[in-house]
């Protein structure tokens, strides 16, 4: 990363990942380092329904939120918005779908 | 394999990978047994790949696979002396997945000159039978769907139950040595031998929950299978790969994979409920779980799954170099969607919706579209166009009316015909029938076995 910007999360995690939760969910896991970038993702102020309705496209009301001090974990999950390998699917397994997560930076909401 | 009269200590499961056919080392198995196997589980399905294996009744993975992998796991059976139970068989779990693998099954057994009883249970359902539920009132959506009604559940090609525990049971208490279930929970498979021989509920399913992807609940989730031990306190649980290891973190994190919900899961029976479970360490490869709860259901429920043709699909595949066409990639691919409408119309007399199309650029926007966080103009783009229709001919003839535009579509300012890069030659690939899942949705039931009918080996017997 250069130095003029902020890191992503996709940078300060372990790993950001998503896949199918059964044919009609989606579930996303941020899996931090530590317990310094836990509190980061599980601070509402940066991180609520309401972004990842905005950053997918979906009803807040659908987003379900899962914060897991314990294994440093915030996962989220929210019904699949297009039918699963559908005309419009383009991901079958959901898995390439972290990737606007992972493209966040803590500090600029 | 009846069972004991007092429940034993422990029961010991041997889970060489997380599905039937995905291939594990033959060591994996050596070293299961060598640790006291009770049981070998797989399973052979998921709805993961999409609705195409279960509405065409036919499987993701090839015979010659589950052959390789079906070989060790009967030889071990036989060697040991210990039941081997498959689920979810032939990808989607219908009565032809069945027969597949107990057709691959008895062959092998043959070859082998093994003597083993092979128990089928079909889990396939007559959307008659289901639509008398319906209307009595006993089946339920499951969130995000809505109501059902009968129309839906006639127009699927195929319709599974996805059964617990209590038919694999009742199998292996008549006596058979190999168990192939159609469509079961995951955790069925594995947990259908612990609650036999007497093991509580909550560490069992938990247990169950946690082996059943294989490798996926150690440190190295492409290492060989895992291995579970149960008893009266909890389970322990450990990879059968040496070199992996099996860490309070990598145990607990696996509840999380492919689940809404990391804290309970639904199985027919009841739910698991593990937010109080704890993880510790035994040593540097053995992690024991404490705590886990099941809670039995007021109401046993079935869960359903079908799948039924949306229509027939086509495509063809070329591709971009061409600097100036790429730095355009939006307007050129909106042009093509433009010219192709109005040439479909002006050939085929035919609107949207009696065919779709949908256009991906590859290397541009292609996955995630609107969504993507990020821009700047591709160094290639692949042009993927996919047609639907409600019969193949009309597919395929949309997808040719589509092959001079996908071969020499200028954009709108260039005074030159390119000539784009198909990828093959014919350009049209016809896909055949296009499925799409329809029932997400329970049954109530009085009988746990009620919906599966089990096919018991000739002679077995209580």
């Amino acid at each position: 990363m250069s130095a003029d910007r902020r890191p992503t999360l996709g940078e300060l995690a372990l790993e950001v990942r998503s896949k199918n939760a059964g044919p009609f969910w989606v579930t996303m896991e941020l899996f931090m380092r530590d317990a310094e970038g836990y509190a980061l993702v599980a601070d509402e102020e940066f991180l609520d329904e309401e972004v990842v309705a905005r950053l997918y496209g979906l009803d807040p009301a659908d987003v379900l939120f899962f914060r897991i001090p314990e294994l440093n974990v915030v996962k989220v999950s929210f019904p699949r918005p297009v039918a699963q390998a559908s005309l419009r699917d383009r991901d079958v397994h959901a898995g390439q779908h972290h990737v606007p997560l992972a493209a966040l930076v803590p500090g600029s909401r | 394999m009846t069972s004991t009269a007092h429940p034993p200590d422990e029961v010991r499961i041997l889970v060489p990978s997380g599905m039937l056919g995905g291939g594990f080392p033959a060591e994996t198995v050596e070293r299961g047994l060598a640790l006291g196997a009770d049981v070998i589980a797989v399973d052979g399905g998921s709805t993961d790949s999409g609705p195409h294996y279960l509405g065409s009744a036919t499987a993701k993975t090839s015979a010659a696979a589950v052959a390789r992998d079906l070989r060790l796991l009967l030889r071990a059976s036989a060697t040991a002396g210990i039941p081997l139970v498959i689920g979810s068989c032939g990808t989607g779990g219908t009565d032809a997945g069945v027969d597949w693998v107990a057709g691959i099954v008895d062959g092998l057994l043959a070859e082998e000159g093994l003597a083993l009883s092979v128990a089928r249970i079909y889990s396939e359902q007559d959307a008659a039978d289901l639509v008398a539920e319906l209307d009595a009132g006993r089946i339920h959506p499951l969130p995000p769907q809505g109501p059902l009604d009968a129309a839906t559940l006639e127009s699927c090609t195929h319709i599974v139950g996805m059964m617990g525990a209590e038919p694999i049971m009742a199998a292996l208490e008549a006596g058979a040595d190999v168990v192939l279930a159609g469509r079961a929970t995951d955790t069925a498979v594995i947990a259908a031998l612990p609650l036999m021989r007497g093991m509580p509920a909550g560490p069992t399913w938990h247990a169950a929950k946690i082996v059943e992807c294989g490798g996926q609940c150690t440190t190295d989730p492409r290492s060989g299978g895992v291995f579970a031990t149960v008893d009266a306190g909890g389970f322990t649980i450990e990879p059968l790969d040496p070199a992996a290891s099996c860490t309070p973190t990598s145990v607990a994190a696996h509840m999380l994979y492919e689940t809404v919900d990391p804290f309970q899961m639904r199985e027919p029976a009841g739910t698991l409920q593990v937010r109080e479970a704890t993880y510790r360490a035994l040593d540097e490869r053995r992690v024991r779980v404490e705590g886990s709860r099941f809670e039995p259901a007021d109401q046993h429920t079935i869960k359903l799954e079908g799948a039924r043709i949306a229509g027939y699909a086509t495509m063809s595949f070329s591709a971009i170099r061409d600097p100036h066409i790429l730095e355009n990639i939006a307007d050129w691919a909106a042009l093509l969607k433009q010219v192709l409408a109005a040439r479909v119309r002006q050939t085929l007399d035919l609107v949207p919706p009696a065919y779709e199309i949908d256009l991906r650029l590859y290397g541009h926007d292609a996955i995630l579209e609107a969504l993507d966080p990020a821009t700047g103009p591709p160094r290639e783009v692949g042009v993927m166009l996919l047609v639907h229709a409600p019969d193949q001919a009309t597919a395929t003839a949309v997808a040719k009316i589509a092959n001079p535009l996908m071969l020499h579509l200028p954009t709108r300012d260039m005074a030159y015909l390119p000539s784009l890069a198909f990828a093959y030659s014919p350009a049209e690939t016809e896909r055949g029938a296009s499925y799409e899942f329809v029932l997400h949705h329970v049954v109530d039931v009085d009988d746990p076995s009620a919906l599966f009918r089990i096919r018991l080996p000739e002679g077995a017997s209580r």
